[in-house]
């Protein structure tokens, strides 16, 4: 009794579980024209693109910042690069398709964040290293920057640069800036170290704004200036007078620095030492010491090459990490030759962010930048007409598979089908446990170990039925004919669940996803057999009256 | 009480040849045919076109424009819905072996707008444009699969050495490389488009077939143990009728659903049901008179000490016993 049920108890546990996987739940499933999440209510288990449908993306590659020369081999690489993103990512079976020459749809089937895996779609993810200006070459040639601008015509005031359909919004703007620029210089002119008055020449309409940072090549901006400043970098003159084979980069993360926020603008080589074609590896992790997150590199064998012998070359020098155009941090200070391995810090990020960073690392960059021209939902792909007729033919074919079960053993069918019953319930539950994400592959999986689960059920019943002819008692043929079906329905899951884990393993997409729905259904499939189907005819056993006939 | 085959007593071992020229006879055809005409690739595989239309009446559903299409001729489309209810996607191609072109990207899209004029007047629809689409199905991912069902092959070898024999190994991946081989007849005789779905259904049809054979595998096993003076011609035939309800019932239920399935599924999961049909009557045909015999050859051929540490197979021609019951 006291068996029993503890029996009872562990299948009521795995039931419970298995519904608590299953729980209806509020699902994001793309973003709206108004910029808000779309939700819907749904259980826990995920369908794919092509029984639920989900998030459509059409993306196009951006050519505002400049022609790119072959689109159609550019658009290539994007979706290669892409592919493998998404796939790390782990969404399960989506749709990369080429659209024309130079257009890509991207259908992902219902995610939990929308927005983060556009981010990880549109991420350029250029990553290079470059060493500062440590000559100060840069800061040699401000004044003649300075001259350059004016001649050019550039004016300290902002109304010269900006004329058009946006200039009150713009005045606006500007006019804020322009009252924080003189508090700045008044600051700046009270505090030692962030004197950018020294020798300034004329009027300099450029250098004014930059103050001296800690470290050679690098200048602080006040956050306010950037726009103002970013403007005149892009001036034409400026870059006529930039100084050969250097060029500016912007900082990520704004720094407070005496109650102000600045940002780092850094003159760094124009030749980079390394890029992130050369990665081998990218692993995301949470710096002990310092609490922040970081993300750890390998690069390539040839790619470690090249970094030691430049890095060697720049001991003491400091070497600025770009990501996208933008540097990452401070630079630090090479100390030594530096070989295959480094790590760059990202300051106050989550560890999420992180890993999303070491996943577009590893991924690849794009080759060119891309942007999004259309976000939608998409129905399911089989089309809602095959839907609804499939939802009517598994129907049938449940209860097709029910009817079978009990013209086939009567009373004892009532167990097998209380224990496919549990079965289908752990199968699901599990497979919304495990996250996974069910498509026809999956659905082929199921039915293969639905096909395992009463194969089980009936070599146990065949069994007991044998041991019942040999005119055992019920007790002993139930006992007996567990043990003699028990080898066959091992061997059958066992080498099926291997072959599924090499599928799982070698396989991708589809493959993958028949894998996953395949183990799942054979270890509950086992489950089921070991105890649910046993449990149950233990309690036959216990409850039928001693003389009554034991049919099964 | 319900039983089948309950004192069962076939022969079975003895129309091996038979069962394997009749084998034969449907599978060398089948994958002849499928090497002249090649394999029927879904438009995952190839690309074609893309067709994205507003309809401007409630008449336009997904089932009636695959009636529609259907009616044309253009067959196998893919159809979303996408974004409103009335906003659809088409994914089509003419001639599934024909290279997608510009030429025949618009060939295609014309054919489409030719077959929804008729089907609902050109006014009850706007085109919103036709495109060309590659294909969605990365190139690695054929080579990686069979890779994997290499690999799961030299799994389930290695498995059943172990547990088993080698010999039964042996046995088990020759039935489930017939099946294999007879679903790819199948899918050339009824000319069945080979989706990405439909190249998983091969992947289920490993899994049941080897399982079907495990499971009379096991009964030979514990037979050999049993009736230590009987030779494997007989235990094998009493192992086969031994499990033949078992059999009968696992495969009739399994059967009986997928059927269902193909029945009333619609026509985009049709190919993929039938392969997956095929596969559990082929895995149960090649447990039988595939996998038994092979075993029977193998020992005759090679003959060894077996699992219970004496000769299986008594040596000599091969007669015809009748096994005692």
């Amino acid at each position: 009794m006291a068996s029993i049920r503890n029996r009872l108890i562990f299948i009521a546990l795995l039931v419970s579980m298995a519904l608590w996987g299953l729980r209806p739940r509020e699902v994001s499933i793309g973003t709206a024209a108004d910029g808000t999440d779309s939700t819907e209510t749904r259980w826990g288990l995920k369908l794919g693109l092509d029984l639920q449908g989900g998030m459509h993306l059409a993306i196009e590659i951006d050519e505002s910042a400049g022609p790119v020369t072959n689109l159609d081999d550019a658009i290539d690489r994007v979706q290669t690069v892409i592919r493998s993103r998404i796939d790390e990512f782990g969404v399960a079976e989506p749709l990369i398709q080429k659209v024309g020459n130079d257009r890509l749809i991207i259908q992902l089937p219902g995610i939990s964040d929308p927005a983060r895996a556009k981010q990880i779609i549109e991420r350029s993810a250029f990553l290079e290293f470059r060493i500062t200006d440590m000559q100060g070459q840069f800061e040699a040639s401000l004044e003649r920057i300075d001259r350059a601008l004016e001649r050019a015509g550039v004016v300290v005031g902002d109304e010269a640069e900006t004329r058009g359909a946006t200039q009150t919004v713009l005045d606006q703007l500007l006019g804020a800036a322009t009252d924080t620029t003189t508090q700045s210089t008044d600051s700046a002119s009270t505090t030692d170290s962030l004197d950018n008055t020294a020798d300034a020449p004329v009027t300099a309409i450029f250098s004014r704004f930059l103050n001296q940072g800690d470290l050679p090549g690098e200048f602080l901006v006040a956050e306010e200036d950037v726009p103002r400043v970013t403007q005149l970098i892009e001036h034409p003159e400026f870059q006529r007078n930039m100084p050969r084979g250097f060029v500016l980069r912007w900082g990520r993360e704004p720094r407070a620095i005496v109650g102000r926020t600045y940002r780092g603008l850094y003159a760094v080589e124009s030749r980079p030492i390394i890029t992130g074609d050369r990665l081998a590896d990218a692993q995301a992790q949470l710096d002990p010491v310092y609490n922040q997150a970081v993300v750890n590199f390998q690069l390539t064998r040839a790619g470690g090459r090249i970094f030691g012998r430049a890095t060697l070359e720049h001991v003491n020098d400091y070497m600025a990490i770009i990501l996208d155009g933008r540097v990452q941090g401070q630079p630090p200070i090479i100390r030594s030759q530096i070989r295959r391995n480094g790590q760059i810090e990202l300051g106050n990020t989550s560890i999420q962010a992180a890993q999303d960073l070491a996943l577009v690392l590893r991924a690849g960059a794009l080759p060119a930048p891309i942007r999004i021209v259309e976000e939608r939902t998409v129905g399911a792909s089989l089309g809602e007409d095959s839907i609804r007729a499939g939802r009517l033919a598994g129907a049938v074919a449940i209860g097709l598979v029910i009817a079978i079960m009990a013209v086939y053993c009567r009373r004892a069918g009532l167990l097998a089908i209380v224990a496919l019953g549990c079965y289908v319930l752990f199968t699901l539950g599990g497979l919304a446990t495990l996250n996974a994400t069910l498509t026809l592959p999956g659905l082929a999986g199921f039915v293969l170990s639905l096909g395992l689960a009463v194969d089980a059920n009936v070599l146990i019943f065949e069994r007991i039925r044998e041991e019942l002819a040999l005119n055992r008692s019920p007790r002993v043929a139930v006992e007996s004919g567990f043990e003699h079906a028990m080898p066959a329905i091992i061997d059958g899951n066992l080498t099926t669940v291997i072959t599924a884990i090499f599928l799982f393993w070698f396989g991708t997409g589809p493959v993958k996803g028949f894998a996953v729905t395949l183990i799942i259904g054979i270890m509950a499939s086992l489950v089921t057999a070991v105890f649910v189907t046993k449990t149950l005819f233990l309690i036959w056993l216990q409850r039928r009256s001693a003389d009554a006939e034991f049919s099964i | 009480m319900f039983r089948f085959f309950d004192k069962a007593d076939y022969d079975f071992l003895r129309v091996r040849k038979p069962a394997l020229m009749f084998a034969l006879l449907f599978m060398i055809p089948g994958l002849l045919l499928l090497a002249i005409r090649g394999v029927n690739q879904s438009i995952e595989f190839t690309g074609g076109t893309l067709f994205e239309l507003t309809a401007k009446s409630d008449d336009i559903t997904t089932a009636r424009l695959r009636s529609a299409l259907d009616a044309a001729g253009i067959t196998a489309p893919e159809i979303t819905t996408f974004g409103a209810r009335n906003e659809f996607i088409i994914r089509a191609r003419l001639d599934p072996r024909a290279e997608v072109t510009e030429a025949t990207t618009q060939e295609t899209a014309d054919a489409i707008d030719a077959a929804l004029s008729d089907a609902f007047g050109a006014d009850q629809y706007e085109k919103v444009r036709d495109e060309r689409i590659g294909p969605t199905v990365a190139g690695e991912l054929r080579q990686k699969a069979i890779l994997a069902i290499l690999m799961g092959f030299a799994a389930i070898f290695l498995y059943l050495s172990i547990r088993m024999e080698w010999r039964f190994a042996i046995a088990a991946v020759v039935a489930t490389f017939h099946d294999i081989l007879s679903a790819l007849a199948f899918l050339s005789y009824f000319n069945i488009e080979v989706t990405l779905a439909v190249a998983t259904a091969l992947l289920f049809i490993v899994g049941y077939s080897v399982n079907d054979t495990i499971v009379t595998f096991d009964r030979v096993r514990e037979n050999l143990h049993k009736f230590k003076r009987k030779n494997l011609y007989e235990i094998l035939n009493r192992s086969i009728n031994e499990t033949l309800p078992r059999t009968v019932i696992t495969s009739g239920t399994t059967v009986a659903a997928t059927l269902a399935w193909v029945i009333l599924g619609g026509p985009v999961l049709r190919g993929f049901l039938m392969v997956m049909t095929f596969g559990i009557i082929t895995g149960t045909f090649s447990s039988i008179f595939i996998a038994s015999p092979i075993l029977h050859w193998v020992e005759q051929r090679w003959p060894g000490e077996d699992v219970r540490g004496a000769r299986a197979f008594s040596r000599g021609p091969t007669v015809v016993p009748s096994p005692a019951k």
